[in-house]
């Protein structure tokens, strides 16, 4: 059933929500384009299923408006909207089996009796259950009722698929594989896909776009490499991946050239400027990746660190060294020469892969 | 290798495992005796309460003077004994229908409320319950009577020019009994309310289903057990029901609880009224077993 068709875009124009007196989203807008597969992910509170059950109708926002292709949504019960949700824990009908499940959507639909059996098979080639049909729900693994919710939201062909972090029950193990699974589908079938998680590294594996959300409101959208790199704030530098972040003073800025210190060293480096750049006398920290730090070369400028704790990942070495300030930074390398706990080494970083962030005092 | 030396070799290869099972088989008994001691009271009592009054009313049916099974002849042989078995079971399923019809909006009800409205109603249920059928059912004697307050308030509205002969017909007993009998319907069909997984019907609603289907596909089918237990407890009750219909009813509205004290109390013929006891206590059981494969499947659909 590779149809055409690609789901709509679907855009939040300021939308904003209040639960009693704990304003869970803030005035909000994202669009997310047809076929967009976009993950929002943040810490629990942060708005991002509240964002998800607007999209979905569950949830009526107290101000701004919610357009589906070209409908305005914002006040449409979901039963209206054409989307397909796959819950958290399912939400499978206990009393129905895997077909009824499935079917439930076309059959309040009315759609005849043979094309429901024909778009079932369908879905259920799809997720790869095939002759499950007459299986009961509890006779179901985890992974598989996850597959049927799955089936159950993509067989009414929804403008708009939603899925409110539908991997958070399984093993680690199966999530893996389980998100391979719906990317797979999601390439085949290019529908408009909300993705609520927690799990950055689910994330990114995933999304053709992440909205980072903390406290109510979208921190960053970007690409997953986007914010992976250009991290617009501490807290998406600190939410996604591994960070050392490592407090500097900015010694000088002239055009697209800015110079700083970290702090307890005298060496002055410098790099390109890049957006949202803090200001002179800003209070501001290095954002350094562990991939991105290496031991200098010889007679190259470097830092000084002691080896706090050595760790064998395999292919990958990874270090836990200590500043003279007193701050630790993890390093993370390939092919690494051996080194003791409690030996010396220097080490440096290429200036395009650092990034200068604001120190807005706001915890991770 | 001989059977001794097997036996003492594996006793030394696993001696944690035995003794972990000793440990465990002594536990079980330990716990068995407990669950003894503790059902000890409730068997004794039930024993010598109600078993043992049970066999005597069974000899009891079989020692009329016309032979062993003279008494059970005699009540199925009769056609008015026949017709009170069928009108008491006719008036068990229509005050059943209707105490389960008027139960379920109100138990939905009762489910959607919160706080200090949900505690209001639920009181507004167990209050009645709490009050004896007796007194219950005078008060529908009063309510009813020729001079009584529907009477008066229907003549005042214009309704009617003279008062209605509300009282001491199927009406009366009807409505008495269903008074008395609604909170069981009530109660089972709230809990497994209460027991409905919102998301469902969150879910039922986002795949397209109107307020309408999701009750029908969802809400109904899973609140079947509720409803099957609610039916049940009216419906054996009504079966048994002697107060209500004695003073509420007619001539004419005479159950089968009635029938029995007509032959201990005005006829004195003990072995007729246990035979009749124990026709009835046939018919129950015959019922609940029905009702219990209903009631499994129940279960079997909402548990996970």
């Amino acid at each position: 059933m590779r149809d055409s068709a690609q789901g709509n875009p679907i855009f939040f124009n300021e939308v904003s929500k209040s639960f009693d007196t704990v304003q869970a989203l803030l005035p909000t807008s994202l669009k997310v384009g047809p076929g967009e597969f976009l993950t929002l992910l943040g810490p629990s509170g942060s708005g991002k299923t509240t964002l998800l059950n607007i999209a979905a109708g569950y949830v009526s926002p107290d101000r701004g408006r919610v357009l589906l292709g070209n409908r305005d949504v914002t006040h449409l019960p979901p039963r209206h909207r054409n989307i397909g949700m796959v819950f958290q824990n399912y939400a499978l009908f206990p009393h129905l089996n895997v077909f009824d499940n499935i079917a439930y959507g076309l059959k309040v639909r009315r759609i005849p009796e043979a094309e429901i059996r024909t778009r079932v098979r369908a879905v259920l080639a799809m997720v790869q259950l095939e002759g499950f049909e007459e299986r009961r729900i509890q006779q179901l693994s985890g992974g598989q009722q996850q597959r049927v919710a799955l089936a159950r939201a993509m067989v009414i062909r929804p403008d708009l698929l939603l899925m409110d972090e539908p991997l958070s029950a399984l093993d680690r193990q199966l999530r893996k594989h389980v998100q391979l699974e719906i990317r797979r589908i999601h390439n085949e079938h290019r529908r408009t896909t909300i993705y609520v998680t927690h799990d950055q590294e689910e994330a990114l594996v995933m999304s053709d776009r992440i909205a980072v959300m903390s406290q109510g409101r979208i921190e960053q959208v970007g690409t997953p490499t986007e914010l992976y790199r250009e991290p617009k704030n501490v807290f998406v530098a600190r939410f996604l991946g591994e960070s050392n972040l490592l407090p500097v003073e900015i010694a000088e800025r002239s055009g697209r050239e800015i110079s700083y210190r970290v702090e307890g060293e005298s060496r002055i480096w410098s790099m390109q400027a890049h957006d949202g750049m803090p200001m002179r006398n800003d209070r501001a920290l290095l954002l350094v990746r562990p991939e991105d730090l290496t031991p200098a070369p010889e007679n190259e400028p470097g830092i000084e660190a002691g080896v706090e704790e050595a760790v064998y990942l395999g292919e990958l070495t990874a270090l836990k060294l200590e500043l003279a300030t007193g701050h630790s930074v993890w390093m993370r390398q390939m092919g690494l020469p051996p080194v003791r706990e409690g030996e010396k080494m220097r080490i440096r970083w290429h200036p395009q892969n650092v990034r200068l962030l604001k120190d807005t005092g706001r915890a991770a | 290798m001989t059977t001794a030396e097997t036996s003492r070799e594996q006793k030394i290869a696993y001696p944690i495992h035995r003794a972990g099972r000793v440990f465990a088989t002594k536990l079980a008994s330990r716990e068995a005796i407990v669950t003894c001691l503790l059902l000890l009271p409730a068997v004794l009592f039930l024993t010598g309460g109600f078993v043992f009054p049970l066999i005597k009313l069974f000899t009891l049916s079989l020692e009329s003077e016309g032979g062993t099974l003279s008494a059970y002849r005699e009540i199925i042989g009769s056609e008015v004994f026949r017709a009170v078995f069928v009108q008491t079971l006719i008036l068990a399923v229509t005050v059943t229908v209707i105490s389960v019809l008027l139960a379920y909006p109100a138990a939905y009800l009762l489910s959607r409320l919160k706080d200090g409205w949900l505690t209001l109603a639920i009181y507004c249920v167990l209050v009645p319950f709490w009050i004896s059928v007796l007194v219950r059912t005078f008060s529908w004697m009063l309510l009813l009577e020729r001079n009584g307050p529907v009477n008066s308030t229907l003549m005042w509205l214009g309704v009617t020019d003279q008062p209605l002969k509300l009282l001491f017909n199927d009406l009366a007993v009807h409505l008495g009994m269903i008074h008395v009998l609604l909170p069981y319907a009530v109660l089972p069909i709230y809990a497994s309310l209460l027991k409905l997984d919102p998301r469902l019907l969150q879910a039922s609603n986002g795949l397209g289903a109107s307020g309408l289907q999701t009750f029908l596909r969802v809400t109904l089918p899973l609140t079947a057990a509720g409803v099957a237990a609610g039916a049940t407890f009216v419906f054996l009750l009504s079966l048994g029901f002697y107060i209500t219909p004695m003073l509420l009813g007619g001539f004419h509205n005479l159950t089968v609880a009635m029938l029995i004290d007509n032959f201990v109390n005005e006829r004195l013929v003990w072995p007729l009224a246990a035979a009749a006891s124990f026709i009835l206590l046939f018919i129950i059981l015959v019922i609940l077993a029905v009702a219990a494969r209903f009631l499994s499947i129940g279960q079997m659909l909402v548990t996970r």
